[in-house]
């Protein structure tokens, strides 16, 4: 018997700031084992879709369903248990602990004594290549090391579904390239990946498939060699003007 | 992250770090032994009655505040209303003893109970409160108590509550020359808090803490529950701080409001720990050991309590610590953090 296909989806998801529309009826799905792309320009909804997913803010209206659950109204770390984990735009370590135990955070969620969770923070830390940093405080980190911390403090969880956000902005292309080959890495290794991202460059080449909000609104989603040829996509990020060129 | 890492993961010698962070953590329960063995031959040597009093009330306020820190150093919440926690343990010790004759063990027990309960009211109504605001309130619902308990004519009102005279007694804790037998006692609470702190910081609970004090949001997002964590550390916090409370009531036989409640004694049981270096094992007992004896030397040499001018030393001592080293003067002795590049 072979798992649902969907891992996630939401069903006319809404959110409303008082008088501010940040998401109207955002329905979208997300495939067991692909790598999603959630795009758009500034201001387009990005973010909150991403909150709403995560858990840090429950929407107006509209449902959220994962891995056969309901999560519409669940907290965050119920969300975390269920196997939804994810990073910050700006990242938020730890620290005043070590790199090894930001991490452990992240892997009691299934270790059972602290030993257990060691091992497994130290294997994560070096999946995610920050092998040569264990013991370094999280605080010395450069932020490209903190963006990987994140990442192995998430994957520590052992999620199913790995919401990144704007993991790539900042990066030199050096960096974004090792980047890049790190998400590739973990969807090897099984994990669903969302990523939001402004930077089209980066996350075209990257992703299975990406959805393009705008102006709080669903318009449009496909591979990416569809999207960048999409004229409603091109008039969103360039304006009207652009669209012959 | 110049270059990437393709070893598998499992090919890698992890046992050999989780050897070597097992052996440090046995490093530092020896290194514990021997300076807890070294303070307890001191009374040996030291006889003078006034000297030992000074200790014992320094090993006291050191366990306490190794207590507060549970909760203000791991977890991050900065509570300045531990004297309520304090209080409950002497009141609930004392009234249980001179009305009851419930031995003062039992009544430690009980106060910590109870202690621990208030502990839990308390941070359903405070730990919404962020900061500074928490702290505030610590204060506020401390000095609620403190009127309280001035004005119930049960626990004796603004009299007090006198113990009875009787003779030398472990079961009672009463000593009336003796002061050894205080001073071991207050020498193995400061231990078992040591011990506990020393249990939670390698595991999920003093993990999670830290996280909770570090980043609550990217806490939650590691399935730590933010607001169970901070009930749990201040059950635990207000617990000890109890069987404190009831210790000293046992040690000084006569308490009153201010002799327990006041607002002094929450900064005392914060102070250690902030001076020594908040949320770490040390701290407290080496803050406690520079700021306890001073203040109870200046105390005596410049008058009673009533002046105040203990409190303007500290409150001097911490503006230079906070200026000076902010993570508290432990950070002086630890040559391991700067690592061989």
């Amino acid at each position: 018997m072979s798992a649902p296909s969907v891992i996630l989806e939401t069903i006319d998801v809404t959110q409303r700031f008082g008088g501010l529309v940040a998401n109207s009826n955002v329905s979208i799905k997300v495939g067991r084992g692909e790598i999603l792309g959630l795009i758009g320009p500034n201001g387009a909804g990005k973010s909150t879709l991403f909150n709403a997913i995560a858990g840090a803010r429950i929407p107006t209206s509209g449902r959220i369903l994962f891995d056969g659950h309901d999560i519409t109204a669940l907290t965050a770390p119920d969300r975390c248990r269920l196997g939804i984990a994810r990073t910050f735009q700006v990242p938020r370590s730890f620290d005043s602990m070590s790199v090894v135990e930001n991490v452990m955070v992240g892997s009691f969620v299934r270790a059972s004594n602290a030993r257990e969770a060691r091992q497994l923070a130290l294997e994560t830390l070096h999946f995610v290549g920050l092998g040569a940093r264990v013991e370094d405080p999280a605080i010395q980190l450069t932020p490209p090391e903190k963006r990987r911390l994140e990442m192995a403090r998430a994957l520590a969880t052992a999620p199913k579904l790995l919401l990144l956000d704007e993991v790539m902005t900042g990066l030199t292309p050096s960096e974004a390239r090792l980047g890049v080959e790190l998400i590739r890495k973990v969807r090897e290794s099984g994990v669903t990946v969302v990523m939001v991202e402004h930077v089209m460059e980066i996350v075209m080449p990257l992703v299975d498939r990406a959805i393009v909000l705008h102006l709080g609104a669903l318009l449009a989603e496909g591979k990416p060699t569809e999207i960048v040829r999409n004229d409603a996509v091109i008039s969103a990020y360039l304006g009207d003007r652009h669209r012959a060129a | 992250m110049t270059q990437e890492t393709q070893i598998p993961a499992q090919d890698l010698p992890h046992d050999a770090a989780l050897t070597h962070f097992a052996k440090s953590r046995r490093n530092q329960l020896i290194r514990a032994a021997v300076i807890f063995a070294g303070i307890a031959l001191v009374p040996l040597a030291v006889r003078d009655t006034y000297l030992q009093n000074v200790m014992i009330l320094t090993l006291l306020y050191a366990a306490v505040s190794q207590c507060w820190n549970i909760l203000g150093g791991y977890c991050g919440q900065i509570s300045l209303g531990h004297a309520l926690y304090f209080g409950i343990g002497a009141y609930a010790t004392s009234v249980l003893y001179v009305n009851y004759a419930v031995l003062p063990w039992f009544g430690m027990a009980l106060g910590g109970v109870l202690s621990a309960a208030v502990a839990l009211l308390v941070g359903k109504l405070t730990f919404r409160l962020k900061g500074h605001y928490f702290a505030i309130a610590t204060i506020v619902i401390a000095e609620i108590g403190l009127l309280l308990v001035h004005n119930w004519d049960y626990v004796g009102g603004a009299l007090g509550i006198q113990w009875p005279i009787t003779g030398d007694s472990w079961a009672t804790l009463q000593f009336a020359r003796n002061k050894l037998p205080y001073f071991y006692f207050a020498l193995v609470f400061l231990i078992v808090t040591w011990l506990i702190t020393f249990k939670i910081e390698d595991s999920s609970w003093g993990y999670g803490w830290r996280a909770v004090k570090d980043n609550p949001e990217a806490a939650e997002s590691l399935g730590i529950e933010v607001f169970r964590s901070k009930m749990a550390a201040a059950a635990l916090s207000a617990f000890f701080t109890a069987v404190g409370g009831g210790f000293y009531a046992a040690f000084v036989a006569y308490i009153d409001p201010e002799s327990v409640m006041s607002f002094r004694f929450s900064l005392l049981f914060a102070l250690p720990a902030v001076l020594g270096g908040i949320g770490t094992l040390w701290g407290a007992t080496l803050g406690a050991a520079l700021l306890i004896p001073l203040t109870e030397i200046t105390r005596s040499y410049l008058g009673g309590s009533g002046s105040g001018i203990d409190l303007i030393i500290y409150g001097g001592l911490i503006m230079l610590v906070s200026l000076m080293k902010p993570e508290g003067l432990l950070s002086l002795f630890q040559f391991r953090k700067g690592r061989p590049a």
